[in-house]
C-alpha cells in the first residue's frame, strides 16, 4: 500500500512546543500571532476585485495571500502547542468571536483605500520590527523560522505601504485630507499593539518574544519618518488607548467577518473541495 | 516487487527535474531551489519541499505534481515534507532556470536586491529604486516599475520604455 503523509514538515527540535507549563501561555500568544494575520488578510482580501486600479487591486490580494499563508503557520503550531487536534483549519473556522485574539486595529472595516493602506502601514511597521526581532532572537526555533519566512513577505508590505502612504499623503488637497482623517481614526488603535499583559510576560520570560513596550521606539521612528515624509501630522500621544482585542474583547466589526469567514464550515460542517 | 525498488537519490532528483512549476512551466522545481532534499527514512523515499511565498496556491500542486512524478517512475513508498529554514531564496534559482525565464518573457531575479522593509524610503531619497531590470524583450535597461506585485505573489509588474512591453520581473526575496 502507497504511504504517503503529504505536508508533514520537517521541522527542528523545539522543547518550548511540548513544555506543559508554558502551554496555555504559548498557544493564546501563537493565536494572537495566526489571528492577527488572519483577520487583517481577511480585510485586506475584502477588496479583491474592487481596487481603484487593477494593480493595486492584485497588490491588495497578494499582500491578503502572504497573510493567510503566515496565518496557516502561526496557527498550525498553535493547534500542535494546544495538543487536542485541533489544526489552524479548524482555529480559524471554528472558533467564536470571543476566542479570537487578534489586535482591534486589524478587525475595523477597510474603509476607504486611505483607511485600508493606512492600517496596512501601521500595522506593517509593528509586523516588521516584531518578525525581525523574533527571527534573530528568539529561542524557540520554532518560531523563529516562521518568523524569517514571513518577515521576506513584511518587508515588501511595508516597502509598498510606506510607499503609497507617501504618495497619497503629499498627493492632491483630497488624497492628504482622507490620509490625515485616517491615521486619525486609527492612531488610538495602535497602542494596543505595544499593551503587554501576563501572556507576554510569560513569553517574554521564556525568551520566546520580546517585551512589546521595547518595540514601541523603532515602530515610533519608522512611523514617523514616513509621516514627515508624508506631510501628515503624528496625532499627539494618544491619552486613550483602545484595546482589549488580544483578550477576546472585540469590537462589533469581528462578528461580521467570522459570520462571513465561516458560514460555510458552519453550514456545512467538514466540507472541502 | 516496486517495494523492493530504492533508486539512488541523484535519480530522483533527475527525475524531480522533469517536474514543471505550475505557473512557469519552463523552469522545473529543481531549478528553482524548492526541492531541498531527498533522502531516505528506512524504506520511505523522503522529499522536502520549501514555499516560495508563504501563501502561494501553486504549493500544494507542487506537492501533487512531484507525488505524481515519482508513483509514475514506480515509487509508491515515499513521503513529502515541508521544510521551512531557511527560508526559500530566489538566490537558489539556477543560472539555467534564469536563461528559461527570460526567454520566456519574465526578467530574472537581480540578486541581492531583497526588501529590507526600507527599501522604499532609500528609493525615494535618492530618486531611484536602486534596481535596474532589463527588458526580457529587446533588452533595454530603461524599464520602470509599474506595481511591485504582478499575476503571481513571486513577480512584479514592470513595463518597458523603450519597446514598451509590460513584462514580469520575478522579483527577488
Ligand atoms: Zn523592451
Amino acid at each position: 500500500m502507497a504511504a504517503l503523509e503529504t505536508a508533514a514538515t520537517s521541522v527542528p527540535e523545539d522543547s518550548f512546543v511540548s513544555d506543559a507549563s508554558l502551554r496555555p501561555a504559548f498557544f493564546e500568544w501563537l493565536c494572537r500571532m495566526g489571528d492577527n494575520a488572519l483577520i487583517l488578510g481577511h480585510r485586506t482580501s475584502e477588496w479583491c476585485g474592487h481596487g481603484p486600479v487593477l494593480e493595486e487591486d492584485i497588490a491588495l490580494a497578494n499582500t491578503a495571500l502572504d497573510l493567510i499563508g503566515h496565518t496557516q503557520m502561526w496557527l498550525g503550531l498553535a493547534g500542535e502547542v494546544e495538543g487536542e487536534g485541533r489544526d489552524a483549519d479548524k482555529l480559524a473556522y471554528l472558533r467564536d468571536a470571543m476566542k479570537f485574539r487578534n489586535l482591534l486595529l486589524v478587525e475595523l472595516p477597510k474603509g476607504d483605500m486611505a483607511v485600508t493602506m493606512m492600517r496596512e502601514f501601521l500595522f506593517d511597521a509593528f509586523h516588521y520590527h516584531l518578525l525581525t526581532w523574533l527571527a534573530d532572537n528568539s529561542k524557540s526555533p520554532r518560531v523563529a523560522e516562521i518568523a524569517a519566512k514571513a518577515l521576506k513577505e513584511v518587508s515588501y508590505h511595508l516597502d509598498r505601504a510606506s510607499d503609497l502612504v507617501v504618495r497619497l499623503g503629499d498627493g492632491t488637497e483630497e488624497s492628504h485630507r482622507r490620509m490625515q482623517d485616517a491615521l486619525d481614526l486609527l492612531w488610538a488603535y495602535s497602542g494596543e499593539m505595544f499593551v503587554g499583559d501576563e501572556v507576554d510576560a510569560a513569553m517574554t520570560q521564556a525568551g520566546i518574544a520580546p517585551d512589546l513596550e521595547s518595540l514601541r521606539g523603532e515602530w515610533e521612528t519608522t512611523v514617523r519618518d514616513v509621516l514627515k515624509e508624508a506631510t501628515l501630522a503624528m496625532p499627539a500621544e494618544a491619552g486613550f488607548v483602545h484595546k482589549g482585542g488580544k483578550q477576546g474583547r472585540h469590537t462589533e466589526h469581528l462578528g461580521f467577518i467570522l459570520a462571513e469567514m465561516q458560514f460555510l464550515q458552519r453550514a456545512y460542517p467538514g466540507a472541502s473541495w | 516487487m516496486s517495494t523492493t525498488l530504492h533508486p539512488a537519490p541523484d535519480e530522483v532528483w533527475d527525475w524531480l527535474s522533469e517536474v514543471p512549476d505550475p505557473e512557469i512551466p519552463v523552469v522545473s522545481v529543481t531549478e528553482l531551489g524548492i526541492v531541498r532534499d531527498v533522502s531516505y527514512d528506512g524504506d520511505t523515499l523522503v522529499v522536502a519541499v520549501t514555499p516560495t511565498y508563504s501563501g502561494c496556491p501553486a504549493t500544494a500542486v507542487i506537492d501533487m505534481m512531484i507525488e505524481d512524478k515519482l508513483r509514475e517512475k514506480g515509487l509508491d513508498n515515499l513521503r513529502l515534507e515541508r521544510r521551512l529554514s531557511p527560508p526559500w531564496s530566489t538566490d537558489w534559482v539556477t543560472e539555467e532556470a534564469r536563461e528559461k525565464l527570460k526567454q520566456f518573457g519574465i526578467a530574472p531575479p537581480v540578486d541581492g536586491t531583497a526588501s529590507t522593509g526600507m527599501s522604499a524610503k532609500a528609493a525615494r531619497l535618492s530618486g531611484e529604486s536602486g534596481l535596474t531590470v532589463a527588458c526580457p524583450r529587446c533588452g533595454s535597461k530603461n524599464t520602470e516599475r509599474v506595481s511591485q506585485f504582478g499575476s503571481t505573489p513571486c513577480k512584479a509588474a514592470w513595463r518597458c520604455k523603450d519597446c514598451l512591453e509590460p513584462f514580469d520581473y520575478f522579483k527577488c526575496i
